[in-house]
């Protein structure tokens, strides 16, 4: 009894210790294995992971457990890519889908930004109008753009109006509200010192509230462009015959499972190097973020 | 006769069931020029409020705060503040973060002229294009004075600005900041809650006591004119009379506390 005792001991102090050595994994630096948890570089395990995932879709639709219909295997994808690059999909190349949806969702986010920084900085700064906006953005906001995309349809029609406004909305609220967070950024100090060397508030607007509140403007970007590819395939679910979303959405009722994982795979790439774009401008804007 | 404050209150309003709090009850205190005012006191007792009361950032509930017979109504660049920490612009090179006060009164290229200036004297010389957030607590807090000097300010306004540093360089940085003061002649109000920084530093001490907040005890100092004629630190911060006195504004402060408690 005693003995069991002391080995099943043994076992959960075992245990504790390993996935205590998996969080901390081997010393970044010298000096930071008992650092903070979480940190070291990422970069060949990410690698390694996607190559696994790679080789293991490859190694299930090869070996035949799943029908290609369900699963294509991963050189059919990109079999399909270049059969639809060179005959185009629907009598329209692959570029013209991927330079429709790209101006659509980059014009609804330009738009966006154009009147969601500004409004989101004036909600951030006015009382006035904090309490205009404030209510209709946190009404509309939790709303599934597909519930209102009926709306858009009756009144803007099944032109490109109703597919740029539905992107659009839900791109806007997460920027104005980013901005409007990036107000309260500024510190107390800054905003004091400036006074105290005689700036106006015109001058405490432009000098210290609006550099401060850049780090959250940026993040707030990167975060409702997200939302607005997420949007796409919405937007172009009717009276659509260009575009990436509408060749995933009509691929899918011929059931080309293969054309479906590619127009995927496309607006994950396009996404994605967006989202690095916005990485490089944040390091070159607002280097000094988080750093005072 | 440089500040004047007259029988100053601030009392902010009661809040949801807690009595109205008296921050500062009736001050009555003058500066004078080239005077180095050092306010010493615990947490709580007002040195802030009172800061800010003469930065113009808060009004008082009663009497009045005048700088050469003007009534303050509000903060300007006669009373520049350097902050404990924080209050750079990290978007801001050194010698933008300098020259900024003067840039916004549309100073151009002259601001620059002053800035350098300033920035020489502070020991900063190429550091000019440093980015702020790259820079020591201690040179931060340097940009910091050089910035509030750019702005000539008639009465130099500082908010515990050696807090946040470590023990060795705040002896340093005190040492710098009197040798700025006999350089430049400006009138200096200090807050601090280190006994020996303000029995080193000020010419005049207010010690003040909490709630309500007011000055309980006032000395004149003879210590930083002692270490400006020559003396070293040290010696000035070792000798049996600085000791003395540390002691006893040390007794007069904890007695304070245990009566307010």
């Amino acid at each position: 009894m005693s003995d069991q005792g002391t080995v099943s001991q043994n076992d959960s102090k075992g245990r504790g210790r390993s996935l205590a050595g998996f969080a901390r994994s081997r010393p970044t630096k010298p000096g930071e294995t008992y650092g903070v948890p979480g940190q070291g570089n990422t970069t060949w395990l990410s690698f390694a992971t996607i190559a696994a995932l790679i080789f293991l879709w490859w190694a299930i639709t090869a070996a035949g457990l799943v029908k290609p219909l369900f699963v294509p295997s991963p050189q059919s994808i990109v079999q399909k890519f270049v059969d639809v690059w060179v005959n185009g999909f629907t009598g329209t190349p692959l570029w013209q889908h991927i330079l429709i949806s790209t101006a659509r969702v980059f014009g609804a986010f330009v738009l966006a930004c154009i009147i969601g920084i500004p409004l989101g900085l004036a909600m951030g700064m006015s009382p006035i109008m904090r309490g205009i906006f404030d209510p209709p953005i946190e009404i509309y906001r939790p709303v599934p753009p597909l519930a209102y995309l009926p709306l858009m349809i009756i009144w803007f029609g099944i032109g490109e109006t109703s597919k740029v406004l539905l992107i659009f909305l839900s791109v806007f609220a997460p920027i104005a509200l980013g901005a409007r967070a990036g107000v309260r950024s500024a510190a107390i100090e800054q905003i004091h010192a400036a006074y105290s060397f005689g700036a106006t508030r015109w001058q405490v607007m432009r000098h210290i509230i609006l550099p401060s509140a850049m780090p959250e403007i940026l993040t707030a970007m990167r975060i409702g462009i997200g939302f607005g590819w997420t949007t796409l395939v919405a937007a172009e679910m009717v009276a659509a015959t260009k575009g990436i979303g509408y060749m995933v959405l009509s691929a899918s009722q011929f059931l080309q499972t293969s054309t479906v994982i590619m127009g995927i795979f496309v607006i994950a790439a396009i996404a994605y190097a967006f989202d690095m774009l916005m990485r490089f401008l944040e390091r070159r804007l607002v280097p000094w973020k988080g750093k005072m | 006769m440089a500040l004047e404050i007259c029988e100053a209150s601030v009392i902010y309003p009661a809040q949801s069931g807690r009595a109205p709090v008296e921050a500062l009850s009736k001050i009555d205190l003058t500066v004078e020029d080239h005077d180095f005012v050092v306010a010493l006191g615990a947490s709580g007792c007002g040195k802030s409020t009172l800061l800010n009361l003469i930065a113009g950032f808060l009004s008082p509930s009663s009497g009045k705060i005048m700088l050469d017979k003007t009534e303050v109504s509000g903060p300007g660049a006669d009373r520049s503040v350097v902050f404990q920490k924080h209050a750079l612009l990290p978007w801001l090179n050194v010698r933008d973060n300098v020259a900024f006060g003067l840039k916004l009164r549309g100073g151009g290229a002259a601001a620059y002229a002053v800035a350098d200036r300033f920035i020489a004297l502070l020991g900063l010389k190429g550091f000019e294009k440093s980015p702020v957030y790259a820079l020591s607590g201690g040179m931060q807090q340097r940009v910091g004075i050089a910035r509030a000097l750019t702005c000539d300010p008639k009465i130099l306004l500082m908010d515990e600005p050696l807090g946040a540093l470590d023990a060795l360089t705040r002896e340093r940085a005190q040492e710098l900041i009197l040798d700025i003061w006999k350089s430049t002649g400006k009138t200096v109000f200090l807050i601090t809650h280190s006994v020996e920084e303000a029995l080193f530093m000020g010419t005049r001490l207010i010690v003040m006591s909490p709630r309500p907040g007011r000055i309980a005890h006032r000395f004149d100092l003879p210590f930083s004119r002692r270490f400006l004629d020559g003396a070293p630190a040290r010696q000035v911060k070792a000798s049996s009379e600085f000791i003395d006195l540390r002691e006893e504004v040390l007794r007069i402060i904890f007695a304070d506390e245990e009566q307010a408690a």
